[in-house]
């Protein structure tokens, strides 16, 4: 129920724009997320865009994963 | 998928089980609130990976499962009156009632129509305007915004024969009602990833200040879940829960003021019944005066009560759903499970929705 995919938006028209995941666009309300522009990753969830992905904090988040697992490595 | 493939590097995932299995010295009990982090959880072997000392509970994080069969009784009433529609999320249809479900209402006539979107229900209500298009709205806090949002464009555009059955339930009152049971002693909760994308951070301070138990908000990909778990081994060892963010890419401390705003224009916090629970006070979203139109309970009143007869609510027999919804057993713990409730012929809801842990169980245990 509370499952959201992230999906790239490439078109905005109002409160609405057209998302894009594995090559299929769907419309999608953006009312939640006024913030959003084109480019961004969104959380889909029944139809609406949830939030707005933050790429730095997923970039942040990936490093500290490789940092954790490299130095399980070294212990 | 961007986002999503990265979360599943398995070498990654090994690493920070290792770091978990250094970590953890003494037992610790877990418990993911959200269905989704249970199909995750058994879906990626999490429970596998992680060391023998975290032991890990489902929750009641399953909107459909975790709907009263009185609240049932009532969808399906409602859906036997002349000139209704009613519109729902799929996984509503088969969950057995009192005495009968959705699905069947639909085999006997009634017009059930299922939606992925609250926008899709409001467009049935343009296309039939001659008839009530009533929307079954359950879910958290997660898509609770949704419906405020379909509510708000009904009335802005006039669609007076759209109508809400507000059944939204809220996450943080019942961890506080769990945690008052006290019937399963957790040391840490794996808090809901999309629910907090919402409500942000703030909402779950109580429970390490009053319980002690630390709260790690997680993703929904094995890394997310497993940094998570990590976080929350560490919080425990270390003796200082407190409330962490694991899912950084998706949740801000403060959560989405919009969507928020949305949900407090449009509800008003009030009692909600809980399956395996009861009432719990302040769960619950109810739609407030100003919206009342809007309002499927206030605008049926009289005719769910003649549609209703008055008949008993009545539980299905030997069905622990209630049990598996507070952590108190797991689905192999119930009698029923594989045996006669199985996801073609479910017996309660933890095995119809695609969230509810019996249908995880099944689909990936043994």
């Amino acid at each position: 129920m509370c499952l959201a995919i992230p999906v790239k938006v490439v078109s905005i028209e109002g409160n609405e724009a057209e998302a894009e995941i594995g090559g299929v666009k769907r419309r999608v309300s953006i009312v939640l997320t006024p913030e959003v522009k084109l480019g961004d990753y969104v959380l889909l969830h029944t139809g609406y865009a949830i939030g707005v992905v933050d790429e730095a904090e997923a970039e942040e988040t990936l490093k500290l994963l490789e940092e954790i697992v490299s130095l399980s490595e070294v212990h | 998928m961007k986002f999503i493939d990265e979360y599943q590097d398995s070498k990654l995932a090994k690493g920070l089980a290792r770091r978990i299995a250094g970590r953890s010295t003494k037992p610790v009990r877990l418990m993911e609130f959200c269905g989704g982090h249970t199909h995750a959880i058994l879906r990626y072997g999490i429970r596998q990976l992680v060391p023998k000392t975290v032991e890990m509970r489902s929750g009641p994080g399953c909107p459909v499962c975790v709907t009263a069969t009185a609240d049932l009784d009532k969808s399906i009433a409602l859906a036997h009156l002349p000139e209704v529609i009613i519109t729902t999320f799929g996984d509503m249809m088969r969950v057995p009632g009192s005495y009968s479900s959705l699905q069947q209402a639909k085999a006997e006539g009634a017009d059930i129509r299922i939606v992925y979107s609250t926008t899709d229900a409001v467009e049935i209500a343009k296309a039939n305007p001659k008839k009530s298009v009533i929307f079954i709205g359950i879910g958290f806090e997660t898509t609770a915004p949704t419906i405020a949002a379909s509510i708000i464009k009904a009335q802005q555009e006039k669609i007076e024969n759209f109508q809400v059955l507000s059944l939204n339930k809220l996450t943080p009152p019942v961890m506080k009602a769990l945690l008052g049971l006290g019937e399963v002693k957790l040391d840490g909760i794996i808090c809901p990833g999309h629910v907090s994308v919402i409500i942000g951070s703030y909402p779950y301070k109580f429970i390490p200040q009053n319980y002690g138990v630390a709260c790690v908000i997680s993703g929904f990909e094995p890394l997310d879940i497993l940094l998570c778990i990590d976080k929350l081994v560490e919080q425990f060892e270390n003796g200082q829960p407190r409330v962490e963010i694991a899912y950084l890419r998706g949740v801000k401390p403060e959560g989405n003021r919009k969507a928020l705003q949305l949900m407090e224009e449009v509800f008003e916090t009030g009692e909600a019944n809980w399956r395996g629970i009861g009432i719990v006070p302040q769960s619950g979203l109810k739609i407030k005066r100003k919206y009342e139109c809007f309002d499927a309970e206030k605008a049926f009143s009289g005719l769910l009560r003649f549609a209703r007869n008055d008949k008993p609510v009545r539980e299905p027999k030997e069905c622990r759903c209630g049990d598996v919804i507070r952590g108190a057993a797991t689905p192999l713990e119930c009698k029923l499970f594989r045996r006669v409730c199985t996801p073609e012929s479910p017996v309660g809801p933890c095995m119809v929705s695609s969230e509810g842990a019996c249908a995880a169980y099944y689909q990936f245990c043994g």
